[in-house]
């Protein structure tokens, strides 16, 4: 997947888990919880997609790379390149 | 009170029973510290035949109490399989129109159940839908329409005098199955287990998103009492503005159980699933047809207050508790027991100081199983041989039954005959059952009745568990 398809992906996970917010404004690179209603159940709600979708396992010590979209992508980069985007 | 056995007489059981009071021992074999062997062939019987206790009974009749222990209903919210508030749920009742459909769920395959329609969205956003529970959403719809009918000045009331006290069957089954579907796609592996899991399934569930999403502050719990659940919310609501921990209760009982195909299952193995060609007329009690139980979902909850703070805000009254009881089989896991299910009927008339024939609506239990309507009719029938005004109805007949919801479900659909003067019928009973033939049972069409005064509403569940409350019309 390249970055603009892990970014689509990562959208695409928030769109589910918080329905009601809107998306199109996102900053990339402010921290999800300054722009959106997301407690640390959300969070892993994103860690669980991930897993579900990807089989991708995310340590804890790593959830701090989570905080925005920019810094997400490029967490998840490194892991998500070889996959296919279903 | 000095022991459970006050007021009963060992008359026999095989089994060790713990003797926990100063009943007689004569004839007992000591078995050890506080153990019995009772003789054979005798069994627990109430020792004065009318199932009433020895001991001095507290009076439930408002006209016995301050207006301060007086409970009235101010409010009532609800959805069933057949209206989505008061109004809509009456006038279905009154016209015969049944909330039962087709239905189909995992495993089970093609069924029927009594579904609810409600707008979820109206309280709750799709966020509160996706985390939650669909019981809690029922309780949310609920809760928020009662407030709303009571016309509760939500902004100015005191969050943390308000109590959630919601009746439950069960409670996490429809999430269990849920999760262990999903988890067989990842071959069982744990790790993708819901972290939701917990907080879905925790038996306060339906009771605590309810106080989430109105920022309620007061106690919230679930009060776990099978199909007599609906009862044992308004009692426990009741019971708690009585004793002073909140000024307001939400009080009355939730069901999201034809989400989970365990119930259906299990009633379909123990040849208790009903089944029609016709959906609308499947769920049957008292008819020689019936063949079972249709599971619905539904929710009711009754803002209660103390009759003295009804009046200081000039709420309107639906009606007011004239009563309540609760009691126990201890005879079986699944089979009622009439016998105890009279006395618990007599129960609650003795503490309202009423004598049978003054109720004017018994709102029955009756669930369209062979055995257990014939045996609530015995109990019916024992109790109120003496009146022949006194009416029954059924309103799972309508709706199927909503387990945790249904006895205020079907309290709620018969409140406004105290304003209609109207007893709802009974419906599907084409063949009246002899062993079921009330004689003033009310059927196929309402009845106009010359007075309402009272109305006494049965509930009964799984392990035993009966329960009656008496409603009063309102008068000072």
């Amino acid at each position: 997947m390249t970055p603009a398809e892990i970014r689509e992906e990562i959208l695409d996970i928030l769109s589910e888990i918080a329905p009601d917010e809107d998306l199109s404004q996102l900053d990339p690179d402010k921290p999800f919880r300054e722009q959106l209603a997301l407690d640390s159940m959300d969070f892993l709600d994103i860690v669980m997609e991930l897993r579900k979708r990807h089989r991708i396992q995310i340590p804890e010590e790593d959830y701090r790379h989570l905080a925005s979209l920019q810094s997400t992508v490029t967490y998840l980069e490194p892991r998500m390149r070889d996959l296919v985007r279903k | 009170m000095s022991g459970r056995t006050e007021g009963v007489t060992f008359e026999g059981s095989t089994r060790r029973r713990r003797v926990l009071g100063a009943g007689s021992l004569e004839g007992k074999t000591r078995l050890g510290k506080g153990f019995y062997r009772i003789p054979a062939g005798e069994r627990l019987r109430p020792s004065h035949g009318v199932g009433l206790p020895s001991q001095p009974m507290r009076s439930h009749a408002p006209h016995q109490l301050s207006d301060d222990q007086r409970i009235v209903i101010t409010g009532v919210g609800l959805t069933a399989p057949n209206g989505n508030n008061l109004a809509e749920f009456r006038a279905a009742l009154l016209a015969g129109v049944s909330g039962v459909r087709p239905y189909e769920i995992r495993y089970v395959g093609k069924t029927l159940a009594g579904i609810c329609t409600f707008d979820p969205l109206r309280y709750q956003t799709k966020k509160d839908l996706r985390r939650g529970t669909r019981a809690g959403s029922v309780g949310i719809y609920a809760a928020n329409e009662a407030i709303r009918d009571a016309g509760l000045d939500w902004q100015a009331i005191d969050k943390s005098r308000i109590g959630v006290y919601l009746g439950v069957t069960e409670h996490g089954n429809v999430e269990t199955e849920n999760e262990i579907y999903l988890l067989k796609g990842y071959d069982y592996d744990t790790s993708y287990w819901s972290h939701h899991h917990n907080p879905r399934t925790v038996a306060n569930n339906p009771a605590g998103e309810v106080a989430l999403n109105l920022g309620i502050t007061g106690p919230h719990y679930t009060v776990g009492a099978a199909c007599a659940a609906g009862n044992a919310g308004l009692i426990q609501g009741a019971q708690m503005l009585r004793l002073g921990d909140c000024d307001v209760a939400l009080a009355g009982g939730v069901s999201e159980s034809i989400h989970t195909f365990g119930i259906f299952a299990s009633f379909k193995s123990q040849g208790a699933l009903a089944w029609h060609e016709d959906p609308t007329k499947a769920s049957r009690p008292f008819d020689l047809a019936r063949n079972g139980i249709v599971v619905a979902e539904g929710g009711c909850v009754f803002v209660l207050q103390r009759l003295k703070d009804a009046l200081a805000c000039g709420a309107k009254i639906y009606g007011e508790l004239a009563s309540y009881a609760i009691n126990t089989d201890a005879t079986d896991f699944v089979l009622p027991n009439p016998q105890r299910q009279a006395e618990c009927m007599r129960l609650a008339l003795a503490r309202a100081e009423l004598r049978p024939e003054q109720i004017d609506i018994v709102s029955t239990h009756a669930t369209g199983t062979g055995q257990g309507d014939a045996q609530e009719c015995q109990a019916l029938r024992e109790v109120f041989a003496g009146s022949d005004k006194t009416c029954f109805n059924n309103t799972k007949s309508f709706i199927g039954h909503a387990m945790g919801a249904a006895g205020a479900l079907e309290l709620a659909g018969n409140l406004p005959a105290f304003e209609d003067g109207l007893c709802h019928p009974t419906i599907n009973v084409d063949d009246l059952d002899p062993e079921c033939a009330l004689t003033t049972l009310v059927i196929q069409t309402p009845r106009k009745l010359p007075k309402v005064e009272y109305i006494l509403n049965n509930s009964f569940g799984m392990l035993g568990i009966n329960s009656v409350v008496i409603v009063k019309k309102f008068s000072r």
